[in-house]
């Protein structure tokens, strides 16, 4: 495994050049015997390092040439840790989704790395690849489309143990399956019946079900709740919560709501244009934010509490978040930011502990990408 | 955030689609599992126009697979004397001498119900090669995408260019003997395109899908992610697009005999009686007419059921 | 029992008056009922409605897909599908006269002009093929008859007034070139254009990002007080009401189970489903324990359940709530001095308000 930098700069990532395509036999024997491997509780489990998706925009009918890129994720850099919750947070466009994409590999990395237990995935293939499949899964976040609507619930619960058929012998599957729909609430006689006699909240339960069967580690929520109704999102929160308890399970859970975030993560990522402004701690991150776009975000929370809400000071940010396909030089942010100076459209802010807060033991003592990182408390009335 | 982008009549449907679990003692055998093609069945056959067609259709299959079963008379062989007698005697339906005769003395009932074997078997051979044919080329397509969807699109675009007649018509013209497989490759050589298009279509909106997505995230294989996920989500259109072309064929084969370079004497169809009925318009006219309606009632049969599976299977009803 | 309106006071009919010595609310809409016939049977979707807004107030109507919000709506702008939509049963008063027994030329001339509606899709409510100035010039060439030029004009005036940047240069620039939250300004640009009386804005920011949320809402709710129109804000989100409503009515299956003054709601519910909403959901400012969730779902609306229609998922539920539905009434202190504006349609108020 090479010595991970713990740098979040695009620039300073060397490509990784070890061919690890053409691996042979016991090389992927090896592979395999490491993600198979445990880890321990704390320790990190999956180690994401300068991470970049450009999406090519290409013209032409047959023979297409590439006129420019969509940077959806642009140098990214994360820990997640055995049994916590890392929460993603970002507006539409900051590439949140495709970061859930290329953890799961099913988008292939322009560059960087991701090391699941020092395994970098984005380089795995065949039977590495599959194992590592086993061990992180995904809850995707519309449950009408993420059921095959002409599979029955057993055929969709059971399908993981169609395909790593090593999990549950064949005469087992079925009570798998109805221990599985139990779990996660729902009754098992309904293994015949098909999604769309379902509701929102029940598919999503499906879903998780799903992603749980072939016991993984790790599981990917790409905003899990955002389309179910109020009242059942409450439902599904605390049922993954339980889940993650019972199975001690790792969650990236990405999501826009900064509240369910916020309830559910034990640290949380700040996303912007592609890249990480801020991540710390849930208290860092909303007691103490020191980026101002984190800033921004968590004064715009619309909060049911009209009282609370008229002691905070908004920051309304001016403008939209700029096109991925052609971001602003310097730090992404400026273009909406208030603190903006020269030197923010030149040198790109590093995500680290910012210079004045450094060695202190203060909360406002983590990662920020700001060349201006200032403590301020938006969310608590004054 | 519930229902991002539906309107209140969508959400309306969805309030009422799912069972209502808040419920769940007195009526949990009362749902039994419906499948999407169950729901689809269930509609149909509250179609009318489903049952109407369906009766046609079965009749239909019915004299091509038996058609002794309906009369004794010979199509080839008749009696001279017999030459362009044409009255409808309704007091003798059935019998040989019904619908009249033609110019050489044949039975026009005998001729009616022994030329619908060759267009069942042209309307159906066809659609079936060119499903095969083109779902495979759609799916591949469509799934795999780059150079091959790309070559394979242009490929069918050409296809799209050539008017479909026109071109039954030269492939027709390089065969000396035409029998009825010889018009089935002719019709099927030019007809794939057209259910490559729509399979490419489907497939490349499928393969979107979450659930496909899901799939490979399970660490599912090509052949699994074809054919169990996209495959069942992409046929609906498909079915729908070929059981309407099933008609078109037909009748593309009456056309194609009528203008000579589809099937011929002795082979009996009803392409080929409409031809020798042009003729002798003036004379006997029922020649003309009668394999005239029996074409257009099965054009129209194959149609109507086409539409009915349209409407059965759109996903927006549900 | 008397049905009462949200002002709390007791509903009389309103002397339906022409000009502008009209005071009533400028709509009310009175026991609306409607009902979808589909083909697995009928579906109630609104089931006795009552609610009222006057000039310059906000009213938030809140609700959970299927609750009849929208549906709601669209009845009082007229463009519920009929079939197979029927209305059954209720009156809509605007200004006074009941639009459901208009004409159809009647209602057309109130719609766009009086009465606007803001959608969620700003997307798919523009004409993709039409430049965004020509949309917004075509209510005042249509209406009031200016010419190309002067319809222009009204249109680049209107995009500064929601604050769109360089109107005077994008205004003839397509949908499609600008962003989600300039689409939905372009919205509001349109239903303001002709200056209705009242503005139905159903989820107006549901499709947009927190940051441009917020700039949205407040657009609206300048604008409102600016012209002193009336908005009825038809929205899922219980913060996005907190920020900008008056008063609130919360509906569930089809029926107003509360209403309340905005601060009074989230200080002291008084329907259990309400109350449910609002410790259901995780709070910024703290880290929570585990999340307090309604159990079982919203209603099937082909079989709405009997009595009140929340009592499946009600903790508070008796033998009385299978029975019997509970009609809007009047809230009050312990003590019993009526709380104004306040009803709420629970056979336990009482306990749930003070217990």
């Amino acid at each position: 495994m090479a010595e991970l930098s713990k740098n979040g700069e695009a620039a300073d990532a060397t490509p990784n050049v070890t061919e690890v395509e053409t691996v042979d036999a016991a090389t992927e024997a090896e592979a395999v015997a490491a993600i198979e491997a445990p880890v321990g509780r704390g320790e990190p489990i999956l180690q994401v390092r300068n991470l970049v998706k450009h999406f090519p925009l290409t013209q032409g009918i047959l023979f297409k040439k590439q006129v420019g890129a969509v940077k959806a994720v642009d140098g990214v850099s994360f820990d997640l840790y055995q049994g916590e919750t890392l929460g993603i947070v970002g507006e539409s466009g900051c590439g949140k989704s495709t970061v859930a994409k290329l953890l799961m590999t099913l988008e292939r990395a322009t560059a960087g790395e991701v090391f699941y237990k020092g395994q970098d995935i984005t380089k795995l293939s065949g039977r590495a690849l599959k194992a590592v499949r086993r061990n992180i899964q995904m809850v995707f976040q519309d449950p009408y489309t993420s059921l095959n609507p002409r599979m029955t619930v057993g055929d969709i619960i059971g399908e993981p143990f169609d395909i790593h058929p090593e999990v549950a012998p064949k005469g087992d599957r079925r009570r798998k399956v109805q221990e599985l729909l139990d779990v996660v609430g729902l009754n098992p006689e309904y293994i015949n019946r098909y999604p769309h006699q379902f509701s929102g909240g029940q598919r999503q339960r499906i879903g998780i079900a799903r992603g749980l069967a072939l016991n993984p580690e790790i599981i990917i929520c790409d905003e899990p709740v955002s389309a179910l109704d109020v009242s059942v999102q409450a439902q599904v929160i605390n049922l993954m919560e339980k889940l993650q308890d019972e199975f001690n399970l790792s969650y990236v859970f990405i999501a826009h709501d900064l509240s369910i975030v916020r309830h559910i993560s034990d640290r949380v990522g700040v996303m912007y244009l592609g890249k990480m402004a801020e991540i710390g701690t849930d208290t860092q991150i909303y007691d103490h934010p020191t980026h101002p776009y984190t800033q921004a975000l968590l004064s715009a929370v619309p909060v049911p509490d009209p009282e609370a809400r008229e002691g905070r000071e908004r920051i309304i940010l001016t403008g939209d978040v700029p096109s991925p396909a052609n971001p602003p030089s310097g730090c992404r942010f400026r273009t909406r930011c208030w603190k903006a100076e020269e030197k923010c459209s030149t040198e790109v802010p590093l995500l680290a502990i910012p210079e004045r807060f450094q060695g202190q033991d203060t909360p406002a003592a983590h990662e920020s990408a700001c060349h201006f990182a200032e403590e301020k408390d938006v969310i608590h009335a004054a | 955030m519930p229902d991002v982008t539906k309107t209140a009549a969508e959400a309306v449907e969805d309030a009422i689609a799912p069972p209502s679990a808040a419920e769940p003692a007195p009526q949990p055998k009362a749902e039994k599992a419906r499948s999407l093609w169950g729901d689809a069945w269930v509609d149909l056959r509250r179609n009318p126009y489903f049952l109407v067609s369906s009766v046609l259709i079965f009749f239909l299959l019915l004299i091509a697979a038996f058609p002794s079963l309906f009369t004794s008379a010979s199509p080839t062989v008749g009696d001279l004397v017999n030459h362009y007698l044409g009255k409808p005697e309704l007091g003798k339906i059935g019998s040989e001498g019904w619908l009249g005769y033609d110019g050489q003395g044949r039975s026009v009932y005998a001729r009616l119900i022994h030329g619908t074997r060759a267009s069942v078997i042209v309307g159906i051979c066809v659609t079936l090669i060119v499903t095969i044919i083109g779902g495979i080329m759609g799916m591949i397509a469509g799934y795999f995408g780059g150079i091959i969807d790309a070559v394979l699109s242009r490929v069918t675009d050409i296809f799209f260019g050539i008017p479909f007649l026109l071109g039954a018509m030269v492939v027709l013209q390089s065969f000396t003997e035409r029998t009825i497989w010889v018009v089935v490759f002719a019709l099927a050589f030019l007809g794939w395109t057209q259910i490559t298009r729509v399979m490419r279509g489907a497939v490349i909106t499928v393969k979107q899908a979450d659930y496909v997505q899901a799939a490979k995230a399970l660490g599912a294989g090509t052949g699994r992610i074809l054919f169990r996920h996209i495959l069942p989500n992409a046929m609906a259109p498909v079915i729908v697009v070929a059981t309407i072309a099933l008609g078109g064929y037909i009748s593309a084969e009456a056309t194609l005999s009528y203008l000579g370079l589809g099937l011929s004497s002795p082979i009996v169809s009803w392409g080929v009686d409409i031809s020798t009925g042009v003729t002798q318009i003036r004379t006997a006219q029922h020649i003309l007419l009668y394999p005239s309606i029996m074409l257009s009632i099965t054009v129209l049969a194959f149609i109507m059921l086409g539409e009915a599976v349209r409407n059965a299977l759109d996903p927006k009803l549900r | 029992m008397s049905i009462i309106d949200n002002t709390g006071k007791t509903a009389t009919v309103p002397a339906p008056r022409d000009g502008d010595d009209y005071n009533g609310p400028l709509l009310e809409v009175r026991d609306l009922h409607v009902e979808f016939h589909t083909r697995d049977g009928v579906a109630k979707a609104v089931n006795g409605v009552n609610y009222s807004v006057n000039a310059g107030e906000t009213l938030a109507v809140l609700g959970e897909s299927g609750s009849g919000k929208s549906v709601t709506a669209q009845a009082i702008m007229g463009i519920l599908d009929m079939p197979p939509g029927k209305i059954p049963q209720g009156e809509i008063f605007f200004r006074g006269e009941d639009m459901l027994k208009m004409s159809y030329e009647e209602r057309r001339k109130i719609r766009g002009r009086k009465i606007a509606m803001i959608f969620q899709d700003a997307l798919s409510s523009l004409n993709p093929v039409l430049t965004v100035g020509y949309q917004l010039g075509e209510m005042y060439r249509v209406h009031h008859g200016l010419s190309k030029k002067e319809a222009k004009a009204k249109a680049i005036e209107l995009m500064d007034k929601v604050k769109i940047p360089a109107a005077a240069a994008r205004v003839n620039d397509y949908p499609h070139q600008f962003s989600g939250g300039m689409r939905q300004r372009i919205m509001i640009a349109m239903a303001l254009a002709l200056e209705p009386d009242l503005i139905i804005a159903d989820e107006p920011t549901t499709a947009l990002d927190v940051t441009v949320q917020a700039q949205v809402m407040d657009l609206l709710a300048e604008l409102q007080r600016e012209y002193n129109m009336g908005l009825i804000l038809i929205t899922h989100d219980l913060g996005v009401v907190a920020d900008v409503a008056d008063k609130i009515a919360v509906m569930y299956a089809g029926r107003i189970v509360e209403t309340a003054p905005v601060h009074e709601l989230y200080k002291r519910p008084a329907h259990p489903y309400t109350r449910g909403l609002l410790d259901s959901i995780p709070r910024l400012d703290q880290k929570g324990q585990e999340l307090y969730a309604i159990k079982g779902l919203p209603p099937n609306l082909l079989r709405v359940p009997t009595g009140c229609a929340f009592n499946p998922r009600c903790p508070k539920a008796e033998d009385i709530c299978r029975t019997e539905i509970p009609a809007l009434a009047p809230v009050a202190e312990q003590d019993g001095t009526e709380l104004p504006g306040r009803g709420s349609a629970c056979h336990f108020w009482k306990e749930t308000i003070h217990g």
